[in-house]
């Protein structure tokens, strides 16, 4: 049965694809391979994972300020992630977006949602976000089968 | 919430300073909603990270606002860039890839920023003063300018380090502000011996622990025994900005805005009290290195940028010759370099085989051959970046064992200090 999460979109836009998720924040920079899409940080549970395509939900990024650089030059590649979902107002992430926006007209949605809807989220499971934060899940976890 | 502009943003979106200008204001302002501040508020420095080549993208970012006339209106420093300007030819820089470096180098110059190409701008005469707003981009000199020297940055991403030094404003958000600059979690250092405190190698491994479990809250270091030097409070930044996303730190008695533990969490009681013991210290200092088998390629040194007191620091460690399997290398800026060589301090450093890099680092370019995999170095943040964008090894040592092992040949560490 599909879920609704209520989200707010930091950056709006429409995007769908199959979930990846982990607890764990990460670094683009040292983390992320913008020729690939590959999470490369090792120390990273989400390590070898292709992120390109999937909608990426991270609690917040750590690290390097270069983050949004990495990001950017992958939305421009075709390598980003599909969407970005997070768990608070985040500079880097949203920042990328707003510049794909500004220089390629190419929509990344980045949106913010409470800790507990982010709880319910795993990987694997297909998520739609809509451009006014409405996420829709299909698949995984649900309300009623939380432990 | 609505945000106030001044006269002078709203001319500047409208493109009285220039198309560029009301780009960089567009992406200011919007930023701004993202964090429902209230105002912009002035800044009177700023420090670029952008500077970094990373593809396409950055490059055209970089050359639109410079190409459509964008200059910065305050003093602004640049990070590393992607290649030692005047010396990549001496490494495996690709020619492609370094003419597209240069271009972006030149374009932040050509937007009138100062080419320190340093990540650490704090030592150098540009450092900002106790109270100064500021627009800084590179995590670990984020982390030092708010920490240490208490000036005021939120931390600042690539692309928006631009942004506020062309138009001098930023949003009232974040670190900026006082309400935002208190500790939240309390790191309580209990058992450690003051000998292990005033090793150099103690601090990046307070700060990688110290980064990963305060996540991106503010930590507040408490009980240690010894005063830091500022190296070490830079070694110890790099690392905690690195495993977290760590801003500002306090050490209770050692930074501007911790005179008191109370004073240091602004009257609170901390959200969590994380005890920091000799066997979590052992564990963080394990987790920085991720090999340290027989073979060695390179000792690397100055990430972030050695300082001259470094180099003061190594030159008498340095007898005999490295091993001719091992490169030693010491990634500096330009500025450092020269007083070192001024100062007698390369001339140990020559003598011994070992050979310098300015302007860039060992992951932001790609200068390494192939060949090398087998990494050693006393810094915990290219101890924490290596595996991943070099896909190489790495072993985490001090200052002496790095020295020792490229003389030897073989990752050798003196385990005494971590076994009391």
């Amino acid at each position: 049965m599909d879920r609704v999460i209520v989200g707010k979109p930091l950056v709006p836009g429409e995007a769908s694809g199959q979930a990846l998720v982990s607890r764990e924040p990460l670094s683009f920079w040292g983390g992320f391979d913008h020729r690939t899409g590959e999470i490369i940080d090792r120390r990273h549970p989400l390590s070898g994972q292709v992120a390109a395509g999937r909608v990426l939900a991270l609690p917040y990024a750590r690290g390097s300020s270069t983050t949004t650089a990495v990001l950017l030059e992958a939305v421009r590649a075709g390598t980003a992630p599909a969407a970005i979902l997070t768990t608070g107002p985040e500079t880097f992430f949203a920042l990328a977006a707003i510049v794909a926006e500004e220089m390629y007209r190419r929509p990344f949605p980045v949106v913010t949602i409470d800790s507990a809807d982010f709880d319910l989220l795993e990987s694997g499971m297909h998520l739609r976000v809509a451009p006014d934060g409405t996420i829709t899940s299909s698949g995984g976890k649900t309300g009623d089968d939380r432990p | 919430m609505d945000l106030a502009l001044t006269e002078r943003d709203r001319g500047l979106l409208a493109g009285d300073e220039g198309p560029a200008a009301a780009l960089a204001m567009r992406i200011i302002a919007r930023m701004a909603g993202i964090f429902q501040a209230a105002s912009l508020l002035d800044i009177t420095q700023a420090h670029i990270d952008s500077t970094i080549y990373i593809g396409e993208a950055n490059l055209e970012f970089a050359e639109r606002l410079a190409g459509d006339g964008a200059r910065v209106s305050i003093p602004t420093t640049l990070n590393v860039s992607g290649l030692d300007e005047h010396g990549w030819r001496e490494w495996s820089v690709p020619s492609a890839w370094a003419e597209k470096a240069l271009r972006q180098m030149a374009a932040y110059q050509q937007m009138g920023c100062l080419p320190t190409w340093t990540c650490a701008p704090y030592q150098t005469e540009h450092a900002p003063r106790f109270g100064q707003q500021i627009a800084w981009g590179e995590s670990n000199a984020i982390v030092f300018a708010n920490s240490v020297l208490g000036a005021r940055t939120e931390r600042y991403p690539d692309l928006l380090d631009i942004c506020a030094a062309i138009t001098g404003r930023v949003p009232a958000f974040g670190l900026h502000l006082d309400e935002n600059r208190h500790g939240e979690v309390l790191f309580q250092i209990e058992g450690v011996p003051p000998m292990l405190q005033r090793d150099d190698s103690f601090y990046p491994v307070l700060g990688h622990l110290v980064g990963k479990t305060a996540g991106d809250r503010v930590p507040v270091i408490d009980g240690l025994s010894i005063e830091p030097s500022a190296d070490q409070l830079k070694a110890l930044g790099a690392a905690a900005a690195s495993s977290g996303n760590i801003g500002l730190f306090h050490i209770v008695g050692v930074t501007p805005e911790a005179p008191t533990r109370q004073a240091a969490l602004a009257g609170g009681a901390p959200g969590q009290v994380v005890r920091v013991d000799l066997p979590s210290l052992r564990q963080a200092r394990r987790e920085l290195t991720t090999g340290a088998g027989e073979g060695l390629d390179l000792v690397v040194l100055g990430s972030p940028h050695f300082s001259l007191a470094e180099f003061r620091r190594l030159a008498p460690l340095l007898h005999g010759r490295r091993h001719p399997n091992v490169r030693f290398l010491v990634t500096t800026s330009r500025a450092v370099a020269h007083l070192a060589r001024r100062a007698g301090l390369l001339g140990p450093l020559d003598a011994f085989g070992g050979q310098l890099t300015v302007d860039t680092c060992i992951l932001a370019s790609p200068m390494l051959p192939p060949e090398v995999r087998r990494l050693m170095t006393n810094s915990g943040k290219y101890a924490y970046y290596a595996p991943g964008l070099l896909g190489a090894q790495v072993a985490f040592g001090s200052l002496e064992d790095c020295v020792r092992s490229a003389a030897a040949g073989r990752v050798s560490r003196d385990e005494t200090l971590w076994t009391a």
